[in-house]
């Protein structure tokens, strides 16, 4: 993809966490873009640092968390080193953000109404009146039923599959290019997720909205995304389009955590059959082995792997960052 | 059926969820009751894994704490190897028989005493059931615990934060088998975990029940784990058993509506290109549960019997379904 393509740039970024025994490096060097109407999932363990790097995009780091070196660009223009009032009219207006969990994001004292309402008004020219019809419209197009009466609602009164539906239209409410979704369904019964994942796919493609979905859940990558980055101690282990990293992924990290998640029916018949398992756990921020940080875990480790971080490389029509690939 | 272990006999549980007394004389409010089990009745095989799936309410959890006798049944009858279990009258007399089994927790973080060495966790058990006659064969039983589940028996020495949430999961699995369970109650054992990590947890657990004959229940809301683990699997509802079925039947040819509606919004790791069936609604409050079938407000074949009247569950082919729509041969 052609950088002038790409709606979200995001080149060696870098976020850090200074602490009193040393600087902890949580997302090192990462690099991705997404191009208009394109959903780019994020997946990783806990700890992986995905919802670091999606909310070192919008920069919303929690101190002492800053981002320590890299560029995000939206739209061709540099925002990792904005003014935070020039930023501020660029969150909610060009990048909308969801989060895991619908009832911290809505304030329990106004009504969704007066929310989305007060949002709209904060980055468009338009009415009052105009605001509350486009209210309306955005509460009916994320599919919440009788918006006239709902829209009056306080977020308490709402369920929570309806409250992210509440969520996702505010995020909605200034159009804007890009969306950051972190977990969105993660709280969220099946029924319900199902519901949600068909609400963002159609939004993409209809709005030609760039959507950066950040999950740990496989199954919502596989069925959302169009192409996936699959992240490990703070590096990408692997990125490419969503069939070719499920089906043929190449870097022993990613076979691995597709081997280990149970896929339905699969093991039928077979009792017991045996799931594919990872040894070990993911390093803590500061016991990041040398070299590559998977290399403690890696039944295909060699010699260099300890010594040598291997970069992002062509693999078919993926990249990975694994010397097997070199 | 003689090989069953643990028999529950039209289980039920009420919550009491009233508001204040004051708030109810000055508002005029009446006592407000929560059906959180109802009628639930299931017979666990020896040896088997039997697994209840169902979405965040629906009873699961309360089924697992009424089995284990956390929580007194409100109704039904609980046996457990031929002798009840839920009677509180009795609980002295069966504490030999309850003690044969024991229970997993959902989150490894809150199930452990922070303030407590692993070594304590482990031989609680032992202390409290008097299964150790000493302090050396103590140490002994809870190193050898530890290793059973891919734990060092020095770890016996650290505190739980040393660990990490699957180590932690291993460390409760310990403790539950101090004991020497036949039957283990596992109440979402992964669901804290991350994927790599649960693929270990599971496959210990499968190890541990073909070496030691464990019985388990095994609660989640995952059905790609469920379908991984599981022999049988029940489907609750708004604390109804809506299905029980062996588990290559009930995935390749789900019977309820509900069941159907539940595969159906799997995600599709395969990409095979089918779509998921978005569902339409949501679950019911469950303090006002529709009449009749409590799935039918939600379900594409309800007819006005399935709004009238509660569907019994009834045997149809090798699962058990509460369906009007089933048994009348419309779907």
């Amino acid at each position: 993809m052609t950088p002038a393509a790409a709606l979200l740039e995001v080149k060696d970024l870098r976020v850090e966490f200074p602490t009193r025994r040393g600087t902890l490096v949580a997302v090192d060097g990462i690099s991705f873009a997404i191009a208009p109407g394109e959903v780019l999932g994020v997946v990783g363990e806990s700890g992986a640092g995905k919802s670091l790097t999606g909310m070192a995009v919008i920069r919303l780091l929690e101190p002492p968390g800053r981002i320590a070196g890299g560029e995000v660009r939206l739209e061709g223009e540099r925002i990792d080193n904005l003014p935070p009032d020039q930023l501020r009219r660029i969150r909610g207006r060009r990048i909308g953000a969801i989060f895991q969990d619908p009832l911290t994001s809505l304030n329990p004292l106004y009504t969704v109404g007066e929310q989305i309402v007060q949002t709209i008004l904060t980055h468009l020219q338009v009415s009052p009146q105009e605001a509350r019809e486009r209210a309306l419209g955005l509460l009916r197009e994320v599919g919440i039923p009788a918006p006239e009466s709902r829209i009056d609602h306080y977020p308490h009164q709402f369920s929570g599959g309806m409250r992210q539906r509440v969520v996702i239209a505010l995020a909605l409410c200034a159009e804007p290019r890009l969306i950051i979704a972190d977990e969105p369904t993660t709280a969220l019964d099946v029924s319900i997720q199902a519901q949600i994942i068909q609400l963002l796919k159609r939004l993409a493609r209809e709005h030609g909205t760039a959507v950066m979905l950040i999950t740990h859940d496989m199954g919502v990558i596989a069925e959302t995304a169009d192409r996936v980055a699959v992240m490990y101690a703070g590096r990408i282990a692997e990125i490419g389009p969503v069939r070719e990293v499920i089906h043929a992924p190449r870097h022993p990290y990613t076979v691995g955590l597709m081997g280990s998640i149970p896929k339905l029916g699969a093991g039928m018949g077979k009792r017991h059959m045996r799931l594919a398992q990872i040894e070990g756990a993911m390093p803590r921020l500061n016991a990041i082995p040398p070299g590559c940080s998977f290399n403690p875990r890696c039944p295909r480790r060699m010699e260099r792997c300890m010594r040598e971080r291997p970069a992002l490389v062509t693999a078919g029509t993926n990249q990975t960052a694994c010397w097997l690939y070199e | 059926m003689s090989d069953a272990l643990l028999k529950l006999q039209e289980v039920g549980r009420d919550f009491d969820v009233s508001r204040p007394w004051l708030n109810r004389v000055l508002e005029g409010l009446p006592r407000q009751r929560l059906r959180a089990v109802d009628s639930v009745s299931l017979d666990v095989r020896r040896g088997e894994t039997i697994a209840l799936v169902g979405e965040s309410g629906c009873g699961k959890s309360t089924v697992a704490r009424l089995i284990v006798g956390l929580w007194q049944p409100s109704r039904g009858r609980i046996e457990f190897d031929g002798v009840e279990i839920s009677n509180p009258a009795t609980r002295a007399a069966t504490s030999q028989v309850r003690r044969r089994m024991q229970m997993i927790f959902q989150d490894p973080y809150a199930s452990l005493n922070p303030r407590w060495r692993v070594r304590e966790v482990v031989a609680e058990p032992l202390r409290v059931l008097g299964l150790a006659s000493d302090e050396a064969a103590i140490d002994r039983r809870v190193a050898e615990l530890l290793r059973q589940v891919g734990l060092a028996a020095e770890d016996a020495e650290k505190y739980p934060h040393e660990f990490s949430g699957g180590q932690r999961q291993r460390i409760s699995i310990a403790r539950a088998l101090s004991a020497n369970p036949e039957f283990l109650v596992c109440d979402e054992p992964t669901s804290a975990l991350d994927v790599s990590v649960q693929a270990q947890i599971l496959n210990l657990m499968t190890d541990l029940q073909e070496k030691l004959g464990l019985t388990y229940l095994f609660i989640s809301h995952n059905l790609a784990v469920v379908s991984h683990i599981a022999d049988r699997i029940g489907v609750m509802y708004l604390g109804r058993l809506v299905e029980v079925a062996p588990a290559e039947d009930l995935f390749s040819r789900p019977q309820h509506p509900y069941t159907r509606m539940l595969l159906d919004a799997v995600p599709d790791l395969e990409m095979s290109g089918k779509q998921r069936t978005p569902v339409a609604g949501e679950v019911p409050n469950p303090l006002s549960p529709p009449s009749g079938c409590a799935f039918h407000p939600r379900c594409p074949h309800a007819n006005d019997r399935c709004r009238m009247k509660r569907p019994a569950s009834v045997v149809s082919g090798t699962a058990t379904v509460a369906c009007h729509a089933v048994q009348e041969g419309r779907i």
